[in-house]
């Protein structure tokens, strides 16, 4: 390597999608040996710059050099020769497969007759998954875990494939903060080890806290890149968004008064259920109020969720709303009950080669129409959600796939929003969302809560659980071990009950 | 193809949009090329007379491949459609007066009765395979493979090696009759891909089509009733079968077993040679047509150009690669533009 050459130099790249520009002359340069941050808010551009560096964009203006020589990667096959690993926003693992083979996909150890060696792999995928300290049985189809264990094994793929360049596109938007924390001591390992990671992150702290540079971007330009020491998360909340939204810093550090509304009727009652992944579970959703219901990883709470939609069957215990017992045979009949869900997977919500419009209207198409379709009113109905939520770009006609990752959560959000439900149930409503956008979510669901609608916010951030709940469950091993309600209760004290 | 789309696509730019549209130009072309080049090799092909013939030689394939585009674009399968097409036609027939000479222990009924009770053996026998796929969870793949032999078994009952040639008049009229120039049964096979547009493009129903072909599980967290769709389609198909059955039967002039054994292939050809993706939420009847259109061109053209008739076969396994591998190139090539 020339000597003082920075392991990767990026000059005047600039890429549009046809008429959107996403970047625009950005300058960026990755040091050897060191975790460089990037933030910005949804639609900035940073997965479309990290998706340039891996080969996955292959068409770009301006150039790219590695450790001082020019590269242009062909494919991700050829970035991943020169050196280059990605975690991608939306997880890549094949679900079907077992961990281990998630783990060494496409480095299968293999035996003398050139067969996969099935024994050596399983040791392999388990000796390294243990020296990550990720405790999980590498036989299982990764599809069954919880998405932040898959995570967990997507980045302990890229981490042990020698890549020098590790690009981690929101790796801890899934995880607990023990997760994270494991994450972070492994980061720390890596970067030790003179390899270079890029760390895209919604979380100023988590970004404070590991990175030791850090990057803005804004409208597809390269703002800023100073050193960590020298910054604040008001510092990058000005250069992401521009001054004056200087509340948005407060964290939630402090006591958080509670506003819990005991007098209020009972829309949603569990009483003693159980199902897969939890155990006599009972609560009770009351209008105009929004139930946090917290736990680590693993605890139930998503489970939980799927199950007052109807995804999953109860196997004990009763669901009523507004007092008459309800049985949820499929999600059709939850719908219809006026119950909403927003699952914590993007993937498993939207629908990426269908329009935008389509992805808004699809849950409330048996109420705009009978027999035809009528576009025209979808994509006006469409049209006023993404106004009102600032979706970026400004269309309805879009492919959703096209979308930003927090631009694609908000439509999510957007197509229970036409005709309020009864109840509405969110998993991890925040996930990937800029600080603007989470402010926003913030407002969307008082206004909900204002108008008498029971919001449930099913979480494993407290941050997420705090901002938004008036009324907090913790749950640990699939079963309710500790209700807040009234006063006030801090991230600590939800920290130690879970 | 949704058209409904197509006035709002170029918006996402040149290249990405050709690419993204490569599943609806390359049948299309294909159909172009090959019209040349039968034009240029025979001058009988290209001749009024001939396109009348291939609309006819299509038209019980069109019928069967219109329920099958359903299921396909919900990313499941149907083998049973030419089993289950044999097996209505050989109903109706069995509930028809014959003639003397056949020797099958059938029940005579009025013309209406016999139409109706077939209909209802294909709906019955869509039901079955409905069941299985949807509330027991048999894959498609396997549900229908029974389901083919199911059928060929009620025909082997039904008909017990003998042949049938009588079927009521007003399918012998829609199978092998005509009005004015043009036979019925390309009328029937017009409509029914009409309607079948006209269902899967503008209806709510056809749009749920969609939706769980594109993405199941987002379909099922947005509270649509998969497994009713899945359902539907199924039965759409064994009734789509059951019409082609019966004017197919009328059309050959006979009913017997294994009659319909090639249907199947060509069939599901048709829809995956006109670009209907296997991965299910992309595609339609348009693509359907064409694909059809390539098929049924190249079955007739090589006719008109004295071609080794095994070749002939080759051929059209070699059309049937190609058609898959675009298939499966244009879903990658849209999944990452
Ligand atoms: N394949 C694509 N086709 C068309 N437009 C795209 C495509 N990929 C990204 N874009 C657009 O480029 C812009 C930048 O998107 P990008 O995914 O890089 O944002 P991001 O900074 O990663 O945001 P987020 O935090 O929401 O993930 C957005 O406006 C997006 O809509
Ligand atoms: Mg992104």
């Amino acid at each position: 390597m020339a000597r003082g050459a920075p392991l990767l130099e990026l000059r005047g790249i600039s890429k549009s999608f046809g008429g959107v520009t996403a970047l625009s002359g950005v300058d960026f340069t990755l040091e050897v040996g060191e975790i460089h941050g990037l933030v910005g808010e949804n639609g900035a551009g940073k997965s479309t710059l990290m998706k340039i560096i891996a080969g996955v964009h292959t068409s770009f203006e301006g150039e790219m050099r590695i450790a001082g020589r020019p590269a242009r990667h062909r494919s991700a096959r050829s970035a991943r020769d020169a050196g280059i690993g990605m975690v991608h926003q939306e997880l890549s693992v094949v679900p079907e497969l077992s961990v281990a083979e998630n783990v060494m996909l496409g480095v299968q150890p293999v035996n003398r007759l050139g067969l996969v060696d099935w024994p050596g792999m399983m040791r392999r995928a388990r000796a390294l998954l243990a020296e990550l300290g990720i405790d999980v049985d590498p036989r299982v189809p990764i599809g069954r875990l919880p998405l932040g264990m898959q995570q967990l094994v997507e980045i302990a793929r890229v981490l042990s494939s020698g890549a020098r360049i590790v690009i981690l596109d929101e790796p801890t938007s899934a995880l607990s903060p023990p997760e994270v924390e494991v994450l972070f001591g492994l980061l720390r390992r890596v970067r030790d080890s003179g390899r270079s990671i890029v760390f895209i992150s919604h979380f100023l702290e988590d970004v404070l806290a590991i990175c030791d540079r850090v990057t803005c971007f804004r409208n597809g330009r390269l703002i800023e890149t100073a050193p960590v020491s020298a910054i604040d998360k008001g510092w990058i909340i000005t250069r992401m968004i521009g001054a004056g939204h200087e509340e948005l810093e407060q964290g939630y550090a402090g006591e958080i008064r509670l506003d819990s509304r005991p007098g209020a009727p009972v829309v949603l009652a569990c009483e003693a259920a159980s199902g897969p992944g939890f155990r006599e579970v009972s609560l009770e959703a009351r209008a105009g109020e929004v139930l946090g219901i917290y736990g680590s990883m693993g605890a139930g709470q998503l489970d939980l969720a799927r199950a007052l939609f109807g995804r999953t069957a109860l196997s004990g215990g009763r669901l009523s709303l507004d007092g008459r017992p309800i049985a949820l045979r499929n999600t059709a009949a939850a719908r219809r009950a006026g119950i909403a869900f927003v699952p914590e997977s993007r993937r498993s919500m939207l629908f990426a080669q269908e329009p935008v419009y389509r992805n808004v209207s699809i849950s409330i198409l048996d109420r705009i129409s009978r027999l035809w379709v009528k576009p025209a009113v979808e994509r006006a109905i469409a049209q006023r959600h993404v106004e009102a939520l600032g979706i970026r770009p400004p269309s309805v006609h879009p492919r959703l796939g096209t979308l930003s990752g927090g631009n694609q959560q908000k439509v999510a959000l957007a197509k229970w929003l036409t005709h309020l439900p009864r109840v509405l149930v969110l998993s991890e409503p925040t996930r990937g969302m800029d600080v603007g956008a989470k402010e926003e979510v913030v407002r969307i669901v008082r206004a909900l809560r204002e108008q008498g609608i029971a919001v449930l916010v099913v979480s494993t951030e407290p941050e997420t659980v705090l901002s938004l709940a008036d009324r907090i469950l913790v749950m640990k091993r699939g079963q309710v071990c500790e209700e807040f309600a009234g006063g006030t209760v801090s991230k600590d004290r939800l920290l130690a009950a879970a | 193809m949704s058209t409904s789309d197509s006035a709002v696509l170029p918006r996402s730019g040149g290249m990405g949009w050709l690419k993204g549209q490569l599943r609806n130009i390359a049948p299309f072309a294909t159909l172009l090329v090959l019209v040349a080049l039968f034009s240029i090799a025979s001058p009988s092909f290209a001749t009024l007379d001939n396109v009348a013939n291939i609309a006819r030689q299509v038209s019980v394939t069109a019928i069967i491949a219109v329920g099958l585009t359903f299921v396909i674009l919900c990313a499941e399968i149907d083998l049973s459609v030419a089993s289950v097409a044999n097996a209505v036609g050989i109903m109706v027939a069995f509930f028809t007066l014959q003639d003397q000479s056949v020797n099958i222990a059938n029940i005579p009924l009025p013309g209406a009765a016999a139409i109706l009770l077939a209909l209802l053996g294909s709906l019955a026998l869509g039901a079955v395979t409905a069941f299985g796929v949807t509330v027991i969870g048999i894959p498609s793949f396997i549900m229908t493979l029974a389901m083919l032999q199911i059928g060929a078994g009620i025909c082997a009952m039904l008909v017990r090696g003998q042949i049938a040639y009588s079927v009521p008049a007003p399918i012998e009229m829609l199978g092998s009759g005509s009005i004015g120039p043009v036979p019925w049964i390309v009328v029937v096979a017009v409509l029914v891909l009409a309607l079948g547009h006209i269902v899967l493009s503008y209806t709510r129903f056809g749009r749920y089509v969609y939706m769980v072909g594109g993405n199941r599980e987002a379909a099922e967290y947005s509270g649509v009733n998969v497994k009713l769709v899945l359902a539907a389609v199924l039965v759409i198909s064994a009734v789509c079968s059951g019409i082609a059955g019966m004017l197919g039967v009328a059309h050959f002039g006979s009913a017997q077993q294994n009659e319909f054994d090639n249907y199947l292939l060509d069939a599901i050809s048709a829809v995956v040679v006109g670009g209907t993706s296997l991965f299910g939420g992309q595609g339609g009847i348009g693509n359907t047509v064409v694909g059809l259109l390539v098929l049924g061109v190249l079955n007739n053209g090589l006719d008109h150009v004295q071609i080794d008739s095994f070749l002939k076969i080759l051929i059209r396994g070699l059309i049937l690669l190609l058609a898959l591998v675009i298939n499966v190139y244009a879903q990658r090539l849209r999944a990452k533009a």
